[in-house]
């Protein structure tokens, strides 16, 4: 749009440039506009275009785990409105004990969907609230590129802004949570987090007051939209007490750090679940400590004004540097052991101790996405950028200033984080594509002036004769020329060989990795058709409409927020992973014999049971290789389910030479029942797992307690109904 | 054992009490013959009942009573009468015959009683043959009530042997045909005969007036019973050519419901004899050139469908995401669009639309059919005409840039069978302007947008006229606009001295000499004109504090151009003066070699400047 104003100014100009030819020379400037206008706006609509292949793919719907649940709450702030939603209790999750939906999440992507969604509502748009909410992601990964612009220009110039914009339009680790339908916090958290350190890195630059303000309102914008504020809160004192070290501390940091804490840490306070952890929680007392130290060193630079002696002040340095430490570290000791601050959480812990949650919180290990990263993915989500990510902090380092050692001290620790969690991939994207632009930027801009200085001289030693000192300089430049402008050429040519190379990764990536919905899975048939395995929205709309309003529904937590969503069914257990003593007796319920599982479900009301079974279609992420993950939390919680029950010789499997107590385990029961008579594969025995690639050691299941209710088309989910008790006479 | 004695019972309960003590009191119209046909192939019973009346009395008479007990009115979902004049094959039937409903005065209350108005008065003597074809809905009820996955579903069927008339009746007889030739049990009185798929009762002569004899039939059917609860139909009509359809379907299947666990390893193995009572697919008979069909429910597309079809009609053969066993219900949507011009016609200043009321599936029965019909927004004096009578309402509908709202028709009709799938008509007024009326509103938003960022663009929102910043920004942009002007005159010099150039070149060419001085002389006047115009803006440029950097190149450039602009005069004179005194071209050449190259290097350096100001 902005490009088309350019245009319309540019055409009412050209009579006056007619007019005398020479004016045309003030174009230039405006050419440069309008080109990198129009590349901002081409980056733009590619940032969101190249999402959209999850839509042509598969269809407009929303994605995987958590996006249903931010869709089911999304739906009712636009139903209900915003105080209904603010305060609602949940029934339908965690039966018996429901959820205050309110106050236990982020609700600034529910809001922002809703927002979006009136708005256009009120211009007249007939959107449907399903549509918003998919692309609400691709939309906010737009917006990123414009900031990421603005931050690169910051950084760098308006080139390496550029060139962060394109990059992080189409880098795969950020377009793995952003593709139409993935609703998730994360969409238009990247956004946030970028916006603010774009904001607060402008502050320090300028010392201006209402910069540091709108990064307060930027800061406030990621509290409400995601947990990972807690980067931000830690990294920003970090970067401050970086600069404080290196000598750097000015006025502008002074200004720009205190309004941002203190606004910020207010505002964060309006949110119902952060609530009082700025002050209450360890996680945010680095920033408050900086705060302080802040202070202290404002006041010890105004003394060290007033007292000119130097003795005098060494000797008030030492005391007031023991006093405010012993101070803060009493505060701290006495608030840790009252309880008043809480201490780190164990997500907290195993973000700096990577073997933490392995040994001690399972149902964080269990999770993929909290496994640490393989060097082949940060290869699949990185490309090139892996490799230019060092070359831009070279050129950071060669061009220190407040703003490079930022987005420096960005980089490093968002890659550690990285390494820790795949998916904190996401968090580092945005660093590494700035870092990467401005090594690309400033690689070409050198080589392209290399290039362009050997025309002009040339012309201009020609015109001018070979009598001045200059030219004989100029002259003996020539003498390297050729092979140095050669060698600038080849250089441009690799340099783009290899940024069409990530663009054709990029391409690739989204269309074949990231676009899957995984609500609908897709395989190749044997003539190379497409085949569509819609299973689980079979089974979950099979629940919405065949069984009673009230059904209470037990499946491991992973399905949850699909079956209160999709199913409109209450659950026990669901994604929210915030009782985990619930989780565990739903995990000891799988894996008790019928019986024993019998009593706990008849305890939890449950009407149905819902497992996934990939046997017969080979779908390797079922529950039958979940499970041991549910012995394992239940039995952190409950000791009579003891792992090596499940296990032969360390080794789990389900063929005949597994455990007994495998063998006869309601998850087992519940997967394979009847499974026995069904040949999956020609050539192979009845009852052989395609999953897993063996025979199964129980044929011959019967169930007492439990029949079988529904079986979707593929047998990937299978839904089983508890029977009543029977007559006692 | 259990279960017949329960049948026994339950048909004892319906059963009907007898007529008989109400005497004819109506017209002495008499059925000479009557044959009933009661087709039992599909989950609509549909009775066919021919009529040859006679009139034996003396009155004129205009008006045949057809009676329906009670519970069978309920079901009573289509009821037509038709007269057929002449004998055999030569027969026309005539259109159908208006009824309505009636209430006689001393007849029994348990019967709802129809009136076929003839359109002929029928005289002393004279006969007719009416056919009177009725569907009811609901009237097959499943019995078991609930089955197993592996059971065979069976249904009852309950009728007089005898029909129900007022009127004496002759002759009479009944035929049932089954969808199978397989019966459970059926009533047998005298005169049934059972063979193959049909059951035949009569015939019975003679019989008086409210004759009645219950029978029931209990046969195998595993046909669907696809019951649509609601079903809602919104027709769109869009004057840039399509007509959009959309309908949304409440499915149960209302067989027998089913019970006890659901095999899926059985149902895939031998899906006819565990699952016969399921159905697995619909199949929708869209308009031929029906496009973009879609397919989906509230979680989203539903994969399975199939969609051919020839140039007159388009099959869309739906599945459901799961089989439709006994009692299973779901829900999805369908749409698709066909052309408008199809369907729109214009008459008498009006426009009408002419499209099918009822629903594109055969095997569908609907409980609740609401047709909305979602005219353009503008549309006025609207107008309905639907072929059976069915509940009219008016509503507005906002779509995509709508400001009053789409005005909507929506007629309802419960208990809709695939007779009910006629032509219906909407009329209405539609200006064509109204049309554009949307891309207008389109244009003029992006128009206020563009204007609303130039006037942005240009408009000073500064709160605080007074502080330094904006200060600073004020004299920025004075030093700028300066720098622009100077630039200008600079380039304008420039143009002049290009002028004094071109006129040696002149010189050369025609050795006019004088009017190379006059040139000389006017550009000289120029430029002392530009100098003056130059020296306010410089003079400001070195007072200004923001101008320190920049003030120093324009100072450069100002006393380069000066130099520059001395040594073309010093040029231009000893050329002409050269010409004058008549020197040798190579003698000129020489003299001013050593100022060419200095002027050559001058211009250089003073467009090298002027590069630079240009980047400030």
């Amino acid at each position: 749009m902005v490009a088309k104003m350019e245009k319309a100014t540019d055409l009412l100009s050209s009579p006056q440039s007619l007019f005398s030819l020479k004016s045309l020379k003030l174009k230039t400037k405006q050419q440069e506009l309008l080109i990198r206008i129009s590349i901002l706006c081409l980056v733009y609509i590619l940032a969101f275009i190249t999402r959209l292949f999850s839509v042509l793919r598969y269809e407009s719907m929303i994605h995987e785990f958590d996006p249903y649940f931010n869709y089911r709450t999304t739906l009712y702030l636009t139903q209900k409105g915003f105080y209904e939603f603010w305060n609602w209790f949940d029934s339908e999750s965690w039966y018996p004990l429901g959820r205050i939906i309110g106050g236990t999440l982020y609700p600034g992507l529910m809001v922002t969907a809703a927002f979006i969604y009136w708005v256009l509502r009120f211009l007249r748009f007939a959107v449907h609230i399903r549509e918003v909410c998919v692309l609400t992601a691709p939309f906010f990964a737009s917006n990123t590129t414009l900031v990421a612009y603005f931050f690169g220009k910051e950084l760098w110039d308006s080139g390496a802004g550029l060139v962060a914009a394109a990059l992080i339009a189409i880098c795969p680790g950020y377009i793995s949570r952003s593709v139409a339908g993935s609703y998730d916090n994360e969409a238009v958290a990247i956004f946030a987090l970028l916006l603010t350190f774009y904001l607060f890195v402008k502050a320090v630059k300028g010392g201006s007051l209402a910069w540091s303000l709108a990064s307060a309102f930027g800061y406030f914008y990621m509290v409400s939209a995601w947990g990972g504020y807690i980067f931000i809160i830690n990294l920003i004192p970090l970067y401050v007490l970086v600069l404080l070290v290196t000598g750097r501390y000015s006025m502008r940091l002074y200004v720009a750090y205190n309004c941002m804490y203190i606004l910020g840490m207010l505002l964060a306070m309006q949110i119902r679940f952060v609530g009082f952890q700025h002050v209450q929680s360890g996680e945010h007392m680095a920033a408050m400590g900086v705060f302080f130290l802040m202070q202290v060193f404002y006041f010890l630079d105004w003394v060290k004004h007033l007292l000119n002696d130097q003795k005098l002040f060494q000797a008030f340095l030492r005391i007031t540097l023991t006093c405010a430490i012993s101070v803060g570290a009493i505060a701290l000791g006495v608030g840790t052991a009252s309880g008043y601050i809480s201490p780190w959480t164990g997500r907290f812990y195993s973000l700096l101790d990577p073997t933490y949650a392995k040994d001690h919180i399972p149902i964080i290990a269990s999770v993929s996405e909290h496994q640490p990263t393989a060097w082949s993915s940060f290869m699949f989500d990185f490309h090139i950028l892996l490799i230019l990510f060092p070359a831009g902090l070279y050129f950071c380092f060669k061009r220190l200033s407040d703003a490079t050692i930022f987005i420096v001290m960005y980089g490093l620790t968002s890659m550690y984080f990285a390494g820790v969690m795949v998916r904190l991939i996401l968090v580092a994207t945005p660093a590494v594509c700035l870092i990467s632009a401005i090594a690309v930027s400033a690689t070409i801009k050198n080589l392209s002036q290399l290039v362009r200085t050997k025309t002009k001289p040339t012309q201009g030693g020609s015109g001018k004769g070979t009598t001045s000192a200059k030219t004989s300089s100029k002259g003996a430049l020539d003498q390297s020329l050729p092979y140095q402008k050669n060698g600038a050429i080849a250089l441009l040519v690799g340099a783009f060989y290899l940024l069409t190379r990530y663009a054709i990764h990029c391409t690739w990536v989204t269309s074949e990795a990231y676009s899957s919905p995984s609500i609908v899975l897709a395989a190749r048939g044997a003539h190379g058709n497409r085949v569509i395995f819609d299973d689980y929205r079979e089974a979950y709309f099979w629940l919405r409409q065949n069984t009673p309003s009230d059904a209470k529904v037990m499946s491991w937590w992973d399905y949850g927020y699909q079956i209160t969503a999709m199913g409109n069914r209450t659950v026990i257990v669901d994604n929210n992973t915030w009782n985990n003593t619930h989780i565990a007796t739903v995990g000891r319920a799988m894996s008790s014999y019928e019986d024993e599982a019998y009593e706990i479900m008849r305890s939890l009301d449950v009407d149905y049971v819902l497992v996934v079974f990939g046997g017969v279609t080979g779908y390797s992420s079922d529950d039958i290789n979940k499970f041991l993950w549910m012995v394992r939390i239940g039995g952190g919680v409950f000791p009579v389910i003891k792992e090596p029950d499940y296990l032969v010789n360390g080794e789990y499997r389900v063929d005949k030479g597994a455990a007994p107590k495998m063998l006869n385990c309601l998850m087992y029961k519940l997967s394979y029942y009847r499974f026995g008579e069904l040949t999956t594969e020609y050539g192979k025995p009845p009852g052989y797992d395609r999953a897993r690639g063996v025979e199964i050691g129980n044929k011959d299941i019967k169930l007492e307690y439990l029949e079988e209710a529904y079986t979707t088309s593929n047998w990937i989910v299978r839904i089983y109904k508890v029977k009543p008790p029977k007559n006692r006479w | 054992m259990t279960t017949t004695t329960t049948f026994r019972l339950y048909l004892l309960f319906s059963f009907f009490v007898l007529f008989a003590q109400w005497s004819p009191v109506l017209s002495d119209l008499l059925i000479s013959k009557l044959d009933r046909k009661v087709d039992l192939t599909s989950q609509v019973v549909r009775i066919t009942a021919t009529l040859k009346l006679e009139n034996p009395g003396n009155d004129q008479i205009s008006e045949v009573l057809l009676p329906f007990p009670d519970h069978q009115a309920k079901d009573l979902a289509f009821l037509v009468a038709t007269t057929s004049e002449g004998k055999g094959k030569t027969k026309t039937s005539s259109s159908s015959l208006p009824i309505k409903v009636v209430n006689p005065e001393g007849l029994p209350p348990s019967l709802t009683w129809y009136s076929v108005t003839l359109l002929k008065e029928l005289g002393k003597g004279q006969s007719l043959t009416l056919e009177v074809r009725t569907a009811f809905t609901h009237a097959l009820r499943p019995f078991p009530e609930k089955i197993t996955q592996a059971d065979i579903q069976l249904l009852v069927f309950q009728e007089s042997a005898y029909y129900l008339s007022p009127y004496a009746v002759n002759v009479q007889s009944l035929s049932v045909k089954l969808p199978e030739p397989k019966v459970e049990s059926y009533t047998k009185l005298e005169n049934t005969k059972f063979s193959g798929s049909e059951i035949k009762y009569g015939p019975y002569e003679n019989l008086p007036p409210f004759s009645y004899s219950p029978i029931a039939v209990h046969f195998v059917s595993n046909k669907p019973f696809a019951v649509a609860q609601e079903l809602v139909r919104e027709i769109e009509i869009s004057h840039w050519g399509n007509v959009q359809i959309t309908e949304h379907y409440n499915l149960v299947n209302a067989g027998a419901t089913s019970i006890g666990e659901f095999s899926r390893l059985e149902y895939q193995a031998r899906p006819h004899l565990r699952g016969a009572s399921s159905f697995r697919h619909l199949v929708a008979k869209l308009p031929p050139r029906a496009h973009s069909i879609y397919y989906r429910d509230e979680i989203g597309n539903i994969s399975t469908s199939n969609i051919w079809g020839d140039s007159s009609k388009t099959l869309l053969e739906i599945e459901p995401r799961y089989p439709m066993f006994g009692g299973w219900r779901t829900s999805f949507t369908i749409g698709y669009g066909l052309p408008l011009k199809d369907y729109l016609f214009r008459a008498e200043g009006k426009r009408f639309l002419n499209i099918s009321f009822g629903c594109p599936m055969d095997e569908v029965v609907v409980d609740n059919l609401v047709v909305k019909v979602i005219l353009p927004e503008g549309s006025k004096d609207i107008s309905v005409s639907v072929p059976f009578s069915v509940k009219e309402s008016r509503e507005t509908k906002f779509s995509h840039l709508d400001m009053i709202g789409r005005p909507v028709v929506a007629l309802e009709k419960t208990n809709a069978v695939p007779e009910h799938n006629q032509y219906f008509q909407v009329y209405y007024r539609f200006s064509n302007l109204s049309l554009l009326r949307e891309p207008m509103m389109l244009i003029s938003g992006f128009f206020f947008l563009f204007v609303a960022c130039i006037v942005y663009m240009h408009a000073d929102l500064t709160i605080s006229k007074s502080s330094p910043s904006y200060l600073a920004k004020l004299q920025w942009d004075e030093v700028q606009s300066a720098l622009q002007q100077i630039q200008s005159i600079m380039n304008h010099c420039l143009g002049i001295h290009d002028k004094l150039e071109a006129s040696l070149r002149d010189l050369s060419r025609t050795g006019d000499v004088q009017a190379c001085k006059a040139a000389r002389k006017s550009a000289d006047n120029m430029l002392k004109e530009l100098s003056k115009d130059m020296k306010p803006l410089l003079s400001f440029l070195q007072s200004s504090p923001l101008a320190v950097s920049s003030y120093s190149k324009v100072e450069e450039l100002v006393a380069k151009e000066k130099e520059l602009q001395e040594k073309l005069i010093v040029k231009h004179t000893t050329v002409t003066d050269s010409y004058e005194k008549k020197s040798g071209g190579r003698d000129i050449e020489n003299r001013i070699a050593p100022i060419q190259q200095k002027i050559t290097a001058l211009r250089q350096e003073v467009d090298d400047l002027l590069e630079v100001i240009d980047e400030i």
